[in-house]
């Protein structure tokens, strides 16, 4: 048992770099091809990533390294908690304290355009926090357990009883991808009017620590598609792969195609999916099984 | 018994001894490190005592003597009331006044008054709220002596009544013991209104215009509350036979009883929500804030508001799935989410705080209000951690006030440069507030689960939005401390030595805690639970989650380290933020359009026109106002 | 892996016409298609390998220029887009301009033309980015003796 967690959570630490940079290629050359262009190598985030290992630090202060350190552990370490099959509530909070590092490096910068991108990324994280713990919360009524190990056990697909919640995930996953028209905080296309938001003053390898932590952070996003999707049958893994894999596709259009918007419609339209997707499907939810 | 005897009259004795001595004197500071440490050596000894003898005591079954001296001293609390009411011409405070104490006055002479039960009673619960009350209390009362004579050298106006104030504080620590372990209620409603007129005192202590005002707030909202009291007091004793909390409880829900025990838990519970500060009644705690920091650490974030969850806790059983809990739990879990928007709409470090309570109480007050054990568990665990962690961020801006100038958040910018050592005592404090694994996400996370499993699904929503907006404002917060400017030079650090006992030792606390708290919940959490809700253990939080989250706090711990590991072997080299080119050179100034040199101001976000007090305070107010009226008249309602 | 397989570059104006920077821009439309190298136009000097600067030097955006310079992280090349950029061009006699970049910061790459053609800069960045791993080379190779030195 402690083997087979051991052998998913270094799974995991190994391969998650890989999907998740793949991930972003595909993003890259797909959005290159929604524009008429042809786009950079499949590979260009690995080589970015490698680039950026080998550029020298420019650092503001001393504590930026060590807040960005945090960050990255931490969301490595919610990726762990969630494929060696743990508690989907710890994973999330896990997930939280990461955040928190995150920004408190960014303010740590005091530069403007950090200190707004920061601002924004805090309510990012507020308009997206609601729908992912209600998300837990429907899979543990669903199926008993918060435990993903034994979620994925069920015997029906757990999307079945929560269609609600996964098209909120689906709009909130937007934000947490940092997708237009919610890519606020920072972008990944260039030329955002806050130059880079919250990665603005990070160089180097300790901006190679983001990215690789977001990589990280993709990857965990989709193993919560997948929970949606998995049951005890075999072939929910490919149909989970499947689902994935066209989630991802239709975040790609959605981004390219939707202009950025503002924060307080972010905010507003967030909350709202959120309690009309989620709180439905949880209310329907908490009904029947009280009949029961 | 000797030693709660002890630790109810003490306090008092200290008080009197310190309201004799003269200001600013030695002598005084040692008499209030003294009574302190006594009364931490006294609560660890009773703990200590409790834990070995392992079972509940009661005591003081027959007391005609002090039944007189009690009724004696109600007269005379009813007394300083009518004195101040008619000072300051506020008369509707008589009326209330009046309302709550001449019907137990009434009960007691008429010789309804029922004997032969115990007064006294110690049990797990109680040795919580000891330690609480015992440990954080002198630890604040420990700070305010230093406090005290910068806040007067920094506030010429107000005049020096320090030791009329720290009297006050002894005398508000001894109220709270007698509460605490009182177990008949006209008992605890005596110290109920200690407390009560305790803080109408220490809010007022500036006898500024405005902290006359707000005192006399808190002192109607507060009396209004004592006077559900004193109703359910009459009524259960008229109609029940039961002055007891522990026969109320024991009355069950369940039963020929059991409908009337309805009707003194609804004003029981309805007491308890105006001295929690709930939303109907939130004004008095947020008007608190005028009175010196140890006040707003002692009262409002420790001890007083603990009072009324505590009650609450103490009558949790009794709320399963009835009008009454639906009450509660509905007040509770709207005023967190409620007051946790609210939050973000303030800049001022205090209101803040003042908010973050009354949203942390509403928490707590919905756990107890489910009425079952996971979530008194997580009642309980709350409780503790946030008195802590929560003590500690009032103690901590009030230093930064005194060392600054100010206490409000903007001004907090980059204060781990200008005051490192406050600034990261601070931190901690945040920490705990919300961030895992430290011990308020923890009970948070047992909250959600047992409202996940009972159901509740207004609660459920409550939690999941009312925790994003709590992590906004205190993340924002956070933000401001660490953000280096660079050439800022270091403040003075004025704090004084007794202030960085306190607050150390606070700091410690949390982080202790976060270590220590299955061993708290096994030891005194789950026996008591265990009684009164007359079930099996249950694990709130799976065993196989502590020691993941002890590794969290071990990463946080060795981060540094691995920082530097992970950064590896490159020379890191200083740089300007960046400011589109025009940095001048410290990161603070910038050439603007004109070529001068100009100022860079970098503000957070408070979403005023969203959240703010204006937009969202009357019709929270409302709503809550309207939810309690109704609900109570159901849960009354039905009892006939 | 090369740093020349993934250049990000930062466009700086600094007092040009114009016609330098829609030149620029029109080098990351489909037809020309920059990004096909991996280019990102980046608007962070801390992000970015190379600094193209358009248009002459004045005395007001010299410190800015030079700011900018110093916060972009080494390895790092300046390429200069246009003849304005390479030595002030037709406002070079201009009371305001100081004259090329080359007045204030070392430039690597000169692009000329009036406008420089798309093809000329992309040329411009190619080259560019050869010299990148140059430099890097250099950096190790710097960092090497000193610590089989040590």
């Amino acid at each position: 048992m402690v083997w087979q967690k051991t052998l998913q959570v270094i799974l995991f630490l190994v391969l998650a770099p890989f999907a998740g940079g793949l991930l972003s290629g595909l993003d890259r050359k797909v959005t290159a091809r929604f524009q008429g262009r042809q786009g950079p190598p499949l590979l260009q985030p690995f080589y970015d990533l490698a680039k950026l290992f080998r550029k020298q630090s420019l650092v503001v202060n001393k504590l930026q390294t060590f807040l960005v350190g945090g960050y990255f552990v931490f969301s490595v370490f919610t990726g762990c908690l969630f494929f060696a099959g743990g508690d989907l509530l710890l994973a999330f909070f896990a997930m939280t304290l990461g955040e928190v590092f995150f920004i408190m490096a960014a303010c740590s910068a005091n530069s403007p355009f950090s200190a707004m991108g920061t601002q924004r990324e805090l309510l990012q994280i507020m308009c997206s926090e609601p729908m992912l713990l209600l998300a837990a919360i429907g899979f543990y009524k669903v199926t008993g357990s918060f435990m993903v190990d034994e979620i994925v056990g069920t015997r029906v697909s757990p999307v079945a009883y929560l269609p609600g919640m996964f098209l909120g995930f689906l709009f909130i996953l937007t934000i947490k991808l940092r997708k237009s028209p919610f890519d606020l905080s920072t972008s990944h296309h260039a030329h955002q009017e806050m130059v880079k938001g919250t990665t603005t003053d990070l160089t180097g390898n300790v901006y190679a620590l983001i990215e690789l932590a977001e990589w990280y952070e993709e990857v965990l996003l989709m193993g919560y598609i997948a929970l949606f999707v998995i049951n005890r049958e075999w072939w929910s893994i490919p149909l989970a792969v499947l689902v994935c894999l066209l989630c991802y596709f239709f975040e790609i259009l959605v981004d390219n195609v939707f202009p950025r918007v503002k924060w307080d419609k972010m905010f507003r339209s967030a909350w709202l999916v959120t309690l009309v997707f989620g709180g439905v499907n949880l209310l329907v939810l908490l009904c029947v099984r009280l009949i029961h | 018994m000797g030693v709660v005897a002890f630790l109810i009259f003490f306090p008092f004795l200290a008080a009197v001894i310190l309201s004799r001595m003269k200001k600013q004197s030695r002598a005084r500071d040692g008499v209030v490190a003294a009574s302190c440490i006594l009364i931490v050596a006294a609560v660890i000894g009773l703990t200590v005592k409790f834990l070995s003898g392992g079972t509940s005591h009661s005591y003081l079954i027959e007391t005609p003597v002090w039944n007189a001296a009690i009724l004696f001293g109600e007269v005379f609390l009813m007394g300083v009331v009518f004195y101040f009411g008619i000072r300051y011409k506020k008369y509707y405070v008589l009326l209330l006044s009046a309302a709550g104490t001449l019907p137990i006055v009434w009960l007691e002479l008429s010789g309804r008054g029922i004997e032969g039960r115990p007064h006294i009673t110690v049990d797990n619960l109680t040795i919580i709220m000891c330690l609480i009350v015992g440990v954080v209390g002198s630890l604040i009362c420990l700070y305010a002596i230093g406090y005290m004579k910068d806040y007067h050298r920094h506030h010429t106006e107000y005049r020096d009544r320090s030791s009329f104030f720290l009297s006050m504080l002894f005398v508000f620590l001894g109220g709270m013991f007698g509460l605490v372990f009182s177990e008949n209620l006209s008992w605890m409603f005596f110290f109920w209104e200690i407390t009560t007129l305790c803080s109408f005192l220490l809010i007022g202590y500036n006898q500024s215009e405005i902290s006359i005002r707000n005192s006399f707030r808190a002192l109607w909202m507060n009396l209004l509350g004592g006077v559900g009291f004193s109703l359910a007091i009459v009524y259960s004793t008229l109609t029940l036979h039961a002055a007891n909390i522990q026969d109320l409880v024991g009355f069950g829900t369940k039963g020929a009883a059991g409908v009337f025990v309805l009707v003194p838990v609804t004003l029981l519970a309805f007491a308890a929500l105006t001295k929690s500060a709930q939303l109907p009644f939130s004004g008095w705690l947020l008007g608190a804030m005028v009175a010196p920091t140890p006040t707003s650490a002692l009262l409002h974030s420790a001890t007083m508001v603990k009072a009324g969850v505590y009650l609450l806790i103490r009558l949790s059983p009794l709320f399963c799935g009835n009008a009454a809990g639906t009450m509660v739990t509905v007040v509770g879990g709207f005023t967190f989410f409620a007051t946790s928007l609210l939050a973000i709409s303030q800049s001022d470090g205090k209101k803040v705080l003042a908010y973050s309570t009354i949203s942390n109480l509403g928490l707590i007050t919905a756990c107890a209000g489910v009425g079952r054990y996971e979530a008194a568990w997580a009642a309980i665990l709350l409780m503790i951690f946030h008195a802590v962690a929560k003590s500690l961020m009032f103690l901590s801006v009030g230093a930064v006030e005194n060392s600054t100038g100010s206490r409000n958040i903007e001004d907090m910018h980059g204060l781990i440069v200008r005051l490192p050592k406050l600034a990261f005592v601070m931190i901690i404090g945040i920490f705990g507030m919300f961030l895992a694994p430290f011990g308020m996400l923890i009970a948070k996370w047992a909250a959600l689960k047992s409202f996940v499993d009972s159901n509740s699904f207004l609660l459920i929503l409550f939690l999941a939005f009312g925790s994003g907006s709590t992590m906004f404002y205190w993340s924002k917060w956070l933000g401001k401390l660490i953000s280096v400017s660079h050439g800022s030079k270091r403040h003075p650090d004025t704090v004084h030595k007794g202030e960085w006992v306190s607050m150390g030792t606070l700091a410690g606390l949390v982080v202790v805690l976060c270590v220590l708290f299955p061993v708290i919940s096994s030891g005194l959490v789950r026996p008591i639970l265990m009684r009164m809700f007359h079930t099996a253990a249950v694990s709130v939080i799976s065993s196989g989650d502590i020691p993941i989250m002890l590794l969290m706090l071990c990463m946080i711990v060795v981060l540094p380290v691995t920082a530097r590991l992970l950064t590896f072997g490159k020379q890191n080299k200083p740089s300007l933020a960046y400011m589109a080119g025009v940095n001048e050179g410290d990161d603070r100034t910038f050439v603007d359009s004109f070529g001068q040199k100009k100022e860079m101001y970098l503000a957070n976000w408070y979403f005023e026109d969203i959240f703010g007090e204006k937009k969202l305070l009357k019709p929270s107010l409302a709503l809550a106002s309207a939810v309690i009226v109704i609900l109570m008249t159901v849960a009354i309602g039905g009892a006939f | 892996m090369k740093m020349s397989q993934s250049p990000w570059l930062l466009h700086y104006d600094g007092s040009s016409c114009n016609g330098c920077d829609i030149e620029v821009l029109a080098t990351t439309t489909p037809v020309y298609n920059l990004e096909r190298f991996g280019v990102i136009n980046t608007g962070n000097p801390k992000h970015a390998d190379i600094f193209l600067i358009t248009g002459g030097i004045n005395s007001q955006n010299a410190p800015v220029v030079k700011q900018i310079y110093d916060q972009i992280p080494d390895p790092k090349v300046v390429v200069a887009v246009g003849i304005c950029a390479c030595d002030g061009g037709i406002f070079k006699e201009c009371y305001n301009i100081l004259g090329g970049v080359d007045k204030v910061i070392p430039v690597d790459i000169y692009v000329p033309g009036c406008a420089a053609r798309p093809e000329a800069i992309i040329d411009g960045v190619q080259k560019a980015v050869v010299l990148l791993d140059k430099k890097r080379q250099q950096m190790d190779a710097a960092v090497r003796p000193a610590a089989g030195r040590a």
